[in-house]
């Protein structure tokens, strides 16, 4: 335990010093345009992965607390008459915070269904809020909202979000560890695996549950505000899209469906592919197919996700390893009774 | 003598089908009670009622004099109320110990139980004795999908008793369990209930009830048949009928 400690300090702190001088190393925009987006989709991800890794209740609706960070940034900065720059990332926050009071009366309708009930009406949430923001005025109908640009040289424009996108990250990544180890994530995991017997056992199930879903739409929402700042204009159906809810999903499953880093190495694969072929080809729809075959590929190969699967290959290896070296021990062992034997024998 | 836990002129449907009527049971402080019956008796559906995961058509279910009529499970746990299932159920994907750690009880802000690690070493520690004390201490780490049928049973009760209820209600445990683990399981129980513990066990195992408990209630057709002493019971002809579909229930 204490040398895995440091272990594990040194690898977090290798990550988030990649993190700080990956847009130093890699200067290009178009590199840290996608690297915005991959953020984002991490982010995004890995507080999916809170809730429904953790709880086992796949929502595939968490498009509704994107959609709604993205136009509480953008409200908020028009009607507070926020000029464009920094200042408007403080709104960041704030905005995660209204998805988070969203999801309190969504959770709980939703909440109230198991399993494939539940699925449906998170999908359906996000048809509703689709169809609310296309239609109601101050959300510009269907030709959506712009906010604040800033005026930033090009060359440097995308390593604010970048560095936004990246203290986000950082502290929904340190959240979902945080509930992993905790008590509340164990509930969670109790719930995943057998709810009826985790009421059983004195777990509050509605109020766990929808205390994991809050807290994963908070950083979602967060995600969608900085989005919307990055990209400058909101339109409904960017903003609610039910593909957002596939992707996050299939991120998580493709990393590892309940794991801390899975979401995020799921994320990292998919969006950074994504947005090269979209960049590379200027066919947006090519990653479709590609996100087919590889989620064919890692439910027949990988059927638990590429970090779990890997880890039980490590483990498996070093058991071997060990097996080995045991009887490589007895047959050493065994030949010197033999000899003593041997010797007693003459 | 006073009761830890009864039910009161229960009676429960399911559609059409009337599964409980008018059944009334009680368990005495510091007893072992059985509870048998042919199958589809209703059994597990007073159980069910009794721990809140069923709500009765009328009747009342009372812990330590207070009603519980309706409270939900997680609720009835917390008053002290621990139950096992028929067909065992664990969290499988998790460890032995965290299994055990679902149940400990503590009372504090979420925020705190969102910020605090699983288990503190004391309830860590407690676990593990609970674990000895059910002979699984060297499973602790292993998933808890990987044990034996008779070792869920085992760890089923163990979870529970982490949690110190004062009865449990226990629905089949020798049920699909070797005979050594019956024994051992027994054993269990009597050294549980020397130190206290209030228990209800539903039973197929005549030879476990007849040994084990201090008072029997059979139930037939959703209705309280007979209450008494094993011998009682054993000697009542209306528990043979039963069993063995004689006379009609008309009859009594």
């Amino acid at each position: 335990m204490t040398a895995r400690l440091p272990a594990r300090a040194l690898k977090v702190a290798v990550s988030i010093a990649i993190l700080a001088v990956f847009p130093i190393l890699f200067s290009n925009p178009t590199t840290t345009s996608i690297a915005v987006f991959t953020l984002i989709f991490m982010v995004a991800a890995s507080a999916w992965n809170m809730f429904s890794g953790y709880s086992g209740y796949i929502a595939l609706g968490h498009a509704v607390y994107f959609g709604v960070g993205a136009y509480a940034l953008t409200l908020l900065a028009n009607h507070l008459g926020f000029a464009a720059g920094w200042g408007v990332f403080a709104l960041v926050p704030v905005a995660g915070i209204v998805a988070g009071l969203v999801a309190i009366p969504t959770g709980l309708i939703a909440l109230r269904a198991r399993r494939h009930t539940f699925v449906v009406i998170t999908i359906a949430f996000m048809f509703i809020f689709q169809l609310a923001a296309s239609n109601f005025a101050f959300t510009g109908g269907s030709s959506g909202l712009q906010p604040p640009t800033p005026l930033w040289s090009a060359v440097s424009y995308n390593d604010h979000f970048y560095y936004a996108a990246a203290i986000v990250l950082v502290a929904t990544v340190a959240l979902s560890w945080l509930v992993r180890r905790s008590r509340f994530g164990l509930q969670l995991f109790a719930i995943r695996d057998d709810e009826e017997r985790a009421r059983g056992l004195g777990v509050r199930v509605a109020r766990v549950k929808l205390t994991a879903f809050v807290l994963s739409a908070i950083p979602v929402g967060m995600a969608g505000a900085i989005y919307a700042y990055f990209l400058g204009q909101i339109f409904p159906q960017f903003a609610f899209d039910p593909l957002f809810d596939l992707s996050i999903a299939l991120m998580a499953f493709i990393g590892g469906l309940g794991t801390v880093w899975g979401p995020l190495l799921g994320a990292l694969v998919l969006e950074s592919l994504q947005q090269y072929f979209t960049v590379e080809s200027g066919a947006s729809q090519v990653y479709l197919i590609i996100y087919g075959g590889l989620f064919l590929a890692v439910i027949l190969l990988l059927p638990r996700g590429i970090i779990p699967s890997v880890q039980d290959l490590v483990a498996r290896w070093r058991t071997r390893g060990s097996a080995q070296d045991r009887a490589a021990e007895d047959a050493e062992a065994g030949a010197t009774t033999d000899v003593v034997k041997a010797a007693g024998a003459r | 003598m006073n009761a830890l836990i009864e039910a009161e002129g229960v009676c429960k449907s399911f559609g059409g089908l009337q599964a409980l009527t008018d059944c009334s049971l009680s368990v005495p402080r510091g007893s072992i009670a059985g509870l048998i019956g042919p199958n589809g008796s209703g059994k597990t559906t007073l159980f069910n009622v009794m721990t809140g995961y069923e709500r009765c058509g009328a009747g009342e279910i009372r812990f330590d004099g207070e009603s519980i009529t309706g409270a939900t499970p997680e609720r009835v746990f917390g008053l002290g109320v621990g139950r096992t299932f028929q067909i065992t159920r664990l969290f499988f994907r998790l460890t032995v110990l965290e299994n055990i750690l679902v149940a400990t009880q503590r009372h504090e802000g979420w925020v705190r139980s969102v910020a605090r690690r699983a288990g503190s070493s004391a309830e860590r520690g407690r676990a593990l004795e609970m674990l000895e004390f059910v002979g699984l201490a060297q499973l602790a780490g292993s998933p808890a999908g990987n044990l034996s049928y008779g070792q869920r049973k085992l760890l089923e009760l163990a979870s529970l008793l982490v949690a110190d209820p004062a009865v449990l209600l226990l629905d089949e445990p020798t049920a699909g369990v070797n005979p050594g683990l019956i024994e051992q399981l027994t054993e269990r129980i009597r050294d549980l209930n020397r130190a206290g513990k209030t228990f209800l066990v539903v039973e197929h195992n005549m030879e476990f009830v007849m040994g084990l408990c201090h008072e029997v209630t059979v139930l037939h057709q959703g209705r309280t048949l007979v209450k008494g002493t094993p011998d009682e019971v054993r000697a009542n002809p209306a528990v043979l009928d039963a069993y063995l579909g004689g006379g009609d229930d008309d009859d009594f």
